[in-house]
């Protein structure tokens, strides 16, 4: 399978070129297409700024960063990338609709690919058919996640990346989500990752998961979950081989902390 | 404890009691406590200069109107104007905004004079001093909002690719309305006293002139007209204001 991204001797940091903290050291990652790769760590270890250096916000102080097998400069600017952060980022003066269609009006006029208004169907796919003149301070923390799933959609990304999406969010609604991220997932083919605090989200929802350490970040545990699960990375939360592996993972992640 | 909220009848009607018991105070206590007519004249007299003095009100209302409204306009586009340059050229704010701020640091007492120095008689200097005043908040104001859409808001702007103009219509601006709108909301008020400010020290016409000429002629109760009638316009301009916010701001 050909790779959607392949970092090597990857070094991130903050400030000048000399005088930076590096957040990432020497990070080696390949993640190939269509996969569902959950990264887990402490604080500071540095996963959102992976996320980051991949979708082009963050210039790397060192190595080689390939995305789609191009620079993650070239894929942004033709929108191969979705992001959904952890605050669901939401313009409140805009409508649920007008939200979901923000990327119909902005960052057009550069593209070699146009995209298409697919808003009326991914607001019924995410559940908020009903909703969709609603302004954001009028829907829930769940909805209002929601709604920037399908605005990440809009562009039929080849890449999503997720930055604790639902880390705010009560633990049902959570769950909920997590199986319509999934479903959405096997539909769509996209390739996703996904940052998160919660084990068992991660090990629930990637097909892969690794874990960083902090200071400075790098991966120091990287386990296939598909031995763990059925076809198209279905299994159920409680099942004692999920719990085997979240122990192994959670093993790993006070090693790192 | 925290006290329970009063019924919406009362949240109208307790204002209102509020306002006619001082005017009642006023009316019938202060001659009885002995305060001259020449020194506070009472609510009915004030209201008889409405009546006797209607056209010479109004009048005088319309210079004052047009200054206020005029210096309103220009200060305030004035202000956002350049609060856009300072946030899309961090240089020129860094030269320029210090200088702004001892400029604000001159009381507009001061500087009026200079103002009519420079433009003379007539209309223009009132309408200078509106704008000076009005600006200096909207200014602050402006680049504040400006610049509070989070870091988030922006990235999401950048992993869609916009264009600098796209942000700025598209999270900028619609950010900042909210800071512009409350500092309109002053600046209906500072309008209307730099008008009148500026027809304090040379005119001959407006709200001003007229409280400065009753002042010196000891007529009391046309002062206190006037008066009343440059609050009224103040608080007609903050309810066009009011107005026009709850259009453009249903967030």
């Amino acid at each position: 399978m050909p790779s959607a991204i392949e970092a090597r001797r990857l070094d991130v940091g903050y400030g000048g070129r000399q005088t930076a903290v590096k957040v990432l050291a020497g990070l080696d990652l390949t993640v190939a297409a269509g996969s569902f790769l959950s990264i887990l760590g402490p604080s500071g270890c540095g996963k959102s700024t992976l996320l980051r250096v991949v979708a082009d916000l963050l210039d790397p102080l060192g190595g080689t960063i390939s995305v789609l097998g191009e620079t993650p400069h070239t894929v942004r600017s033709r929108r191969d990338v979705g992001f959904v952060f952890q605050d669901s980022t939401l313009l409140p003066w805009r409508t649920v609709r007008d939200n979901v269609r923000l990327p119909l009006g902005v960052g057009q006029g550069s593209l070699t690919r146009k995209i298409e208004d697919r808003s009326a169907e991914l607001l019924e796919l995410m559940g908020l058919g009903g909703l969709s003149e609603r302004l954001p301070h009028q829907l829930s923390g769940g909805q209002r996640q929601r709604v920037a799933i399908a605005r990440a959609l809009l562009g039929e990304p080849k890449l999503l990346l997720m930055d604790e999406p639902f880390g705010a969010l009560d633990e049902i609604t959570r769950d909920r989500l997590n199986d319509e991220l999934l479903a959405l997932w096997r539909r769509t083919g996209t390739t996703i990752l996904f940052v998160t605090h919660s084990i068992a989200e991660a090990a629930y929802l990637g097909d892969r998961v690794i874990v960083l350490a902090a200071s400075p970040g790098r991966v120091v545990k990287d386990l296939d979950m598909r031995p763990f699960k059925q076809e198209g990375n279905r299994c159920k939360r409680e099942d004692p081989a999920i719990v085997a592996a979240m122990a192994d993972l959670r093993m790993a992640l006070e090693r790192a902390s | 404890m925290r006290k329970a909220p009063l019924s919406p009848q009362m949240t109208i009607a307790l204002p209102l009691l509020g306002a006619a018991s001082i005017l009642l105070a006023w009316q019938y206590l202060l001659p009885l406590l002995g305060v001259p007519a020449y020194i506070v004249p009472t609510p009915t007299a004030i209201f008889g200069v409405f009546q006797k003095n209607f056209s010479l009100l109004i009048d005088n209302l319309r210079p004052t109107l047009i200054e206020a409204l005029a210096g309103f306009v220009i200060g305030n586009l004035a202000a956002v104007l350049l609060a856009v340059l300072f946030v899309h050229s961090r240089v020129l704010q860094a030269a320029y905004f210090p200088i702004v701020l001892f400029f604000n640091t001159i009381p507009i007492l001061a500087l009026s004079p200079i103002i009519i120095l420079i433009f003379g008689l007539g209309m223009t200097p009132k309408i200078v001093i509106a704008a000076v005043i009005c600006f200096f908040p909207t200014l602050v104001n402006m680049i504040r909002g400006l610049d509070s859409a989070s870091d988030n808001e922006h990235e999401l702007f950048r992993v869609l690719s916009a264009t600098r103009s796209e942000i700025f219509w598209s999270l900028r601006l619609p950010r900042a309305l909210p800071m512009l709108f409350s500092s309109l909301r002053i600046a209906s008020a500072t309008a209307v006293i730099g008008a009148i400010v500026g027809e304090w020290i040379g005119s001959d016409k407006g709200l001003g002139a007229l409280i400065i000429q009753a002042t010196f002629n000891y007529q009391s109760d046309r002062l206190y007209a006037a008066i009343v009638l440059s609050s009224s316009l103040s608080i007609a301009l903050f309810c066009l204001v009011v107005l026009i916010e709850r259009r453009v701001i249903r967030y």
